[in-house]
Order: structure tokens, then C-alpha cells, then sequence
């Protein structure tokens, strides 16, 4: 078992007149979860098949641990994946799927069976080995999934949306037990996604990809509180965004100067304010916090909170949470408000990245 | 307490009303599955019953065994024996050329398997007696096969491809051969891609994963098709008369020569209910065969 590097260079790849990746170029660290997140047709999944050997790029490289990839077949790889619905083998038992990758291998039976045992302890499956696939529940064909990927200890695991066909609670638990399973393993892992939050859970650093091409590569943190362009930052949380134009030295919102706490990664003319419910203050120091007014146009009870929705000039609208814990009447709708943005909660991003 | 009351009444009046609908449901049941009823009675089971009934009495119209036992002489039982045989290898050719018809029609793009499909499917529009004929014109002496094969030096002499059983087992072939294509082709279709993905993942070859994955995921869909052309061979006369000019006893071809030559209605029948109950045998069998191995997810 090698290291698990993998370094991907000025991979393109086209279906007709359509460019899936143009132009990728991607260093994955030993041991490192990184998450590919875009939306569909993003080329997130295209990439992950030419790591694993599925679909061969037009042109570009793949180094995995200093040893060209590009034309090696799939079964040569020696990578884990788990498959969008498991793709699990109907035609036979749990134990039998998880050991198939040990039988090709040639391993003894003895071994195959404490190794097979081990991998389904992890999941735990354990109990549940000698079930046709047929009876397993989505949660548990996951957790085989994943017993038959790490099954032979692979130095790179890939994941193609593994969780998308789980519930909202069971998908917040597996994203857990995958963390955990990882920081224990400690095998490098590419996870593919459209939902930013798992992105956010689980990754050490997430690559955003939109129309083929690597839009930022960063830490979770740095992806959501530093956004390098609106596309970014609109995938990430509940984002609203307020124009804001260049005006001298500074930008302006609303004819007031805006306040931020570190120059701006965009530096064109005219940008745009990131607003976010969770950023938003119900009160805020004139002097030194950005001041946002409008009107109360709705809210909504959420449970936690309610969200409360404002309209402000020129047709735009942002909401902001009340959870009864700031000191401030729940507002009614038509009521003026009063919001404020600490310069540190003001980040302004261009259309595209600079 | 008034509460407890006007929750219970309404619940006791729902439950004969659900009653009378359920009731209701089971009578227009009955009403409209009647029709379908009568005719599979009219056209099925009344001919049959008669046939069995036929073959009770013999030739002076007294109720004997005698068109069973007949039915030990050697003449018969090799001639069983013949039909056993014919549809054993006309079936298992039908698999080595169909399989692999099948597999590539699956893994085509679906255009390319529509118009591949269209030449499957194409004997189907053309009469069995049309496409025999041509096997005729075909097979025989100076037929163009082997014309061709005596011109290229290949033989000195014509080969016998017709009026025997080679002749009747490639004509039987030709015809046979949708049947086992389409269930297996059905099958092959519904076998999801994605796990051979997975087994080369795993590591297999694409041979192993043919072997170890696709091959069991098809079985299904193969026995099926073994089983229909299996069955559809044992009764199958048109092909055995024309090409096997007489030579090929078959099981079909001795009812007809029964009726046809001799007039015994009561041997004709006897024969016929042995060839119903052993072909309602090997389907109950397969059937059976099949349910157990669909409980256990495909596997064999």
C-alpha cells in the first residue's frame, strides 16, 4: 500500500461539442478528504470515472504516487469506490460482495474471511453477512458499499455521491460515521457531491467545479467564508447578494460606504455583498458595522427559528433568523427594520473570478 | 363520554358499507374475468378433454389401453427418443449463436440494437412454410451451398444437408432462434451496467466480470428462452416434415402420419396427450426452477 497521491494535470475531456472538464489540473494530498462539489453537469462525476479508470480523457495526466494512470484499466487500479445506488451484486450474499475483491486477489479463505468480518465490523454489518442484497435497507446496501471498497485497504477510496439516495437523518449520520471511518483509516478520499453541506461536514478541502473547470480549492472555512466569486458564494449557504459599486477607494452600498475588514479577493468595478441569514446582526454599532435597511415583508416559523424575510431598494430581498434569544421583539410584517453586518460578515465577490 | 360515542358510531356504519363494497368488488370481478373464462373453456380445455377421450378407445370404437401400449413399441420410442434429441440440440445451438447475438444487442446503443433487433425479429413477418422452402433450395443437392462448396474444391462430392437430420436441424434453428434471443435479450437489458463497473473496481478483467457477474445476472432470462425453445421444438412438425424428407421421426410427424395416413384418431390422440403432459412437465419444471432461483436474486 502506497502513499495515496494524486496528481491530476490539464485533463480535458469532451462529449461532441459539450466540455465536461476543460482543462483540470488538481493535487490530492496523502490521506486527504477532498470533496469535488458542483452542480450537475459540472463535470464532478466525469472526473471522478477517469480517476477510477471508467471514461480516458482527450488529453492531461494522472499521477497516482508518481506512476502514470491515464491509460492503466480500471481492474489494474487498485482504487475503492463506492457507486451512486451501491451497485452492489444482486447475486450474491453480503459476504460474498464484500469479499470479491479479496477472491480476485487470490487471498486464502482464512484470510478472506477475518478480512471480510473486519470490513463489515467497521460498517457494522457484522450480523447481517449472510443476507441477499435484496433485503438490505438503503443505509445498510451503503454500509456494504463501503465494506466492499475498503475491503482490501486501497491507499485511495473514491465516493460518487454515496449518500444521495439516504433520508435527510440517516445522511447526517453516515456523514459522521464516513468522517470517523476516515480520520481512523486514513486512506485518501475523493468525495463527489451537489450538496454543499456534506462538502462542508466532511472535507479537509473541497474543489468547487462549474462548467468543467476548478472555480476554488480550499479548506471548508476558507470556501464559504472567502468565496473567490458569486458563483462560489451562491452555492454555499442561504446566500443573498446586494450590488455594491467601486467608488474611489472603497465600495459603496446604497450611497453609504461599505466597511470591510480586509481588501476584497475582487478588485473589478462594481461587486456584490454577501448576505446570510446566520451573519446578519439585530443590532450593530453605527460607527463601525455596515448598516442594511428595508422592510419586513414575511416570516416564516422554522422551528429553531423564523426566518424573517426583508425587502430592501431596488427590488432585492435577504432574511435574517429570530430565535428569540436577541433581545428583540419578533418584528410584524410592513415593519421597517434595521440590520447590521460586522465588516468582518462583509465579503464582496465579483461574477467571475479574477 | 358524548366524545367516546359519536367517534364509534360512524365506524360501526363504515364497516358494512366497506363490507357491501367488498362484496360488490368480488361480484364484478367475477362478471368481467366470466368471458375470458368461457373462451379459454371453449377453445382449451373441452378440445383437450376430447382428445383424452379419443385415445381411450381404439380402432372399433371400444374403450382399451390399446393406443398406450402401442405406444412401447421400439418404432415409437426411438422416435420419442428422436424428439428428445432434436429439440436438445436444435436448443442447444440456438444458445452458442443466440448468446452471443443477445450480449451484443444489449450493449449497443440503442439505435444500433433497433435496427440489429429488426433482423431478429424479421423470420417472425415471414411464413415458416416460405422460409423452409428456402432452406430446400438452399440445402440441396445442387442447391447453392453445395454448388458452391464443389466449385471451390472443398468437396468432390455433394454433402447430404437435406431430407435428414442435419437438414432439419438447421432449418429448426432458424426459426427457433428469436425465441431464445428475446427473453435472454430482456434479461441482458435489465442487468445494470454499473456492476461491471464495479467488478472491474473490485479488480476482475472484463472477462472476469463477464464470467462472474453478467453471466449469472443472464440465467434467468436464458432458462427461459431454453424452456420456450425447448418446448416449442418438441411439438414442432412443418420444419421436421419438409427438411427431414421423411427420415426424422418425429414425435409431431407420427400424429399426422396417424391421422393423415391411418385415420386412428384414438392412436393420434394418445400420442398427443403424452406430448401435452410431458411438455406441461418441463414447464412446470423450469417454472419451478425459476421461481427458486428468482427468490434467491438471480442466482442459479
Amino acid at each position: 500500500m502506497g502513499a495515496g497521491k494524486v496528481s491530476i494535470r490539464h485533463v480535458h475531456k469532451a462529449y461532441g461539442a459539450f466540455k465536461a472538464l476543460d482543462g483540470i489540473s488538481l493535487d490530492i494530498q496523502p490521506g486527504e478528504f477532498l470533496t469535488l462539489l458542483g452542480p450537475s453537469g459540472s463535470g464532478k462525476t466525469t472526473l471522478l470515472n477517469i480517476i477510477a479508470g471508467f471514461e480516458r480523457p482527450d488529453s492531461g495526466s494522472l499521477m497516482v504516487d508518481e506512476v502514470e494512470f491515464i491509460t492503466r484499466p480500471p481492474h489494474k487500479r487498485d482504487l475503492g469506490m463506492v457507486f451512486q445506488n451501491y451497485a452492489l451484486f444482486p447475486h450474491m450474499d453480503v459476504f460474498d460482495n464484500v469479499a470479491y475483491p479479496l477472491k480476485l486477489r487470490g487471498i486464502d479463505r482464512a484470510s478472506i474471511r477475518s478480512r471480510v468480518m473486519g470490513a463489515l465490523e467497521t460498517v457494522h454489518m457484522d450480523k447481517l453477512a449472510a443476507r441477499r442484497i435484496g433485503e438490505l435497507s438503503g443505509g445498510q446496501r451503503q454500509r456494504v458499499a463501503l465494506a466492499r471498497a475498503i475491503v482490501f485497504e486501497p491507499r485511495i477510496l473514491l465516493m460518487d455521491e454515496p449518500l444521495s439516495a439516504l433520508d435527510k437523518n440517516l445522511r447526517e449520520h453516515m456523514q459522521m460515521e464516513l468522517k470517523r471511518l476516515h480520520n481512523r483509516l486514513g486512506m485518501t478520499t475523493v468525495y463527489v457531491t451537489h450538496d454543499q453541506q456534506e462538502a462542508l461536514t466532511m472535507s479537509d478541502r473541497i474543489a468547487v467545479l462549474d462548467r468543467g473547470k476548478v472555480i476554488q480549492l480550499d479548506t471548508p472555512q476558507n470556501i464559504y467564508d472567502h468565496p473567490n466569486c458569486k458563483f462560489v458564494a451562491g452555492f454555499m449557504g442561504e446566500t443573498r447578494f446586494l450590488p455594491v459599486e467601486r467608488r474611489d477607494s472603497g465600495y459603496h452600498l446604497d450611497s453609504r460606504s461599505l466597511r470591510l475588514a480586509s481588501e476584497p479577493l475582487h478588485r473589478g468595478a462594481n461587486g456584490w455583498l454577501i448576505v446570510r441569514p446566520e451573519r446578519l446582526r439585530w443590532a450593530g454599532n453605527a460607527q463601525r458595522d455596515n448598516r442594511i435597511s428595508g422592510k419586513v415583508m414575511d416570516i416564516v416559523y422554522r422551528g429553531d427559528s423564523h426566518l424573517v424575510s426583508i425587502s430592501l431598494a431596488g427590488d432585492h430581498e435577504i432574511s435574517i433568523r429570530h430565535t428569540g434569544s436577541e433581545g428583540k421583539e419578533l418584528p410584524v410584517p410592513g415593519q421597517d427594520l434595521e440590520l447590521w453586518l460586522t465588516p468582518e460578515a462583509s465579503v464582496v465577490v465579483g461574477d467571475a473570478i479574477q | 363520554m358524548t366524545v367516546m360515542v359519536q367517534e364509534v358510531k360512524p365506524a360501526i356504519i363504515n364497516n358494512s358499507l366497506l363490507q357491501r363494497s367488498r362484496s360488490l368488488q368480488g361480484i364484478s370481478f367475477i362478471g368481467l374475468s366470466l368471458p375470458a373464462a368461457m373462451l379459454v373453456a371453449a377453445v382449451l380445455i373441452i378440445p383437450f378433454s376430447w382428445l383424452a377421450w379419443l385415445s381411450l378407445f381404439d380402432a372399433t370404437g371400444n374403450l382399451s389401453t390399446e393406443n398406450y401400449v402401442r405406444l412401447l413399441r421400439p418404432a415409437y420410442v426411438e422416435s420419442f427418443l428422436t424428439t428428445f434429441k432434436v429439440a436438445g440440440l436444435v436448443t442447444a445451438i440456438c444458445v452458442l449463436l443466440g448468446y452471443p447475438v443477445a450480449y451484443l444487442l444489449s450493449q449497443l446503443p440503442q439505435r444500433a440494437a433497433q435496427i440489429l433487433m429488426v433482423f431478429v425479429i424479421l423470420p417472425f413477418w415471414t411464413s415458416v412454410l416460405v422460409r423452409t422452402y428456402a432452406w430446400l433450395v438452399l440445402l440441396q443437392r445442387q442447391g447453392i451451398i453445395n454448388q458452391w462448396l464443389l466449385s471451390s474444391g472443398l468437396i468432390s462430392e455433394p454433402l447430404p444437408l437435406v431430407h435428414n437430420m442435419t437438414g432439419t436441424v438447421i432449418g429448426m434453428v432458424h426459426v427457433m432462434l428469436p425465441f431464445l434471443i428475446l427473453p435472454l435479450y430482456a434479461s441482458m437489458k435489465a442487468i445494470d451496467p454499473v456492476l461491471l463497473r464495479a467488478a472491474a473496481n473490485c479488480g476482475a478483467s472484463p472477462a472476469q466480470a463477464f464470467r462472474q457477474v453478467f453471466l449469472p445476472l443472464s440465467l434467468s432470462g436464458l432458462s427461459a428462452g431454453i424452456a420456450l425453445t425447448f418446448v416449442l421444438c418438441l411439438g414442432f412438425y412443418l420444419t421436421p416434415a419438409l427438411l427431414g424428407g421423411g427420415r426424422v421421426a418425429m414425435w409431431s410427424t407420427q400424429i399426422a402420419d396417424m391421422v393423415a395416413k391411418f385415420a386412428n384418431w384414438g392412436a393420434a390422440s394418445a400420442l398427443s396427450v403424452v406430448l401435452l403432459i410431458v411438455t406441461g412437465a418441463i414447464l412446470g419444471g423450469v417454472n419451478r426452477f425459476m421461481r427458486v432461483s428468482n427468490a434467491w436474486g438471480g442466482k442459479p
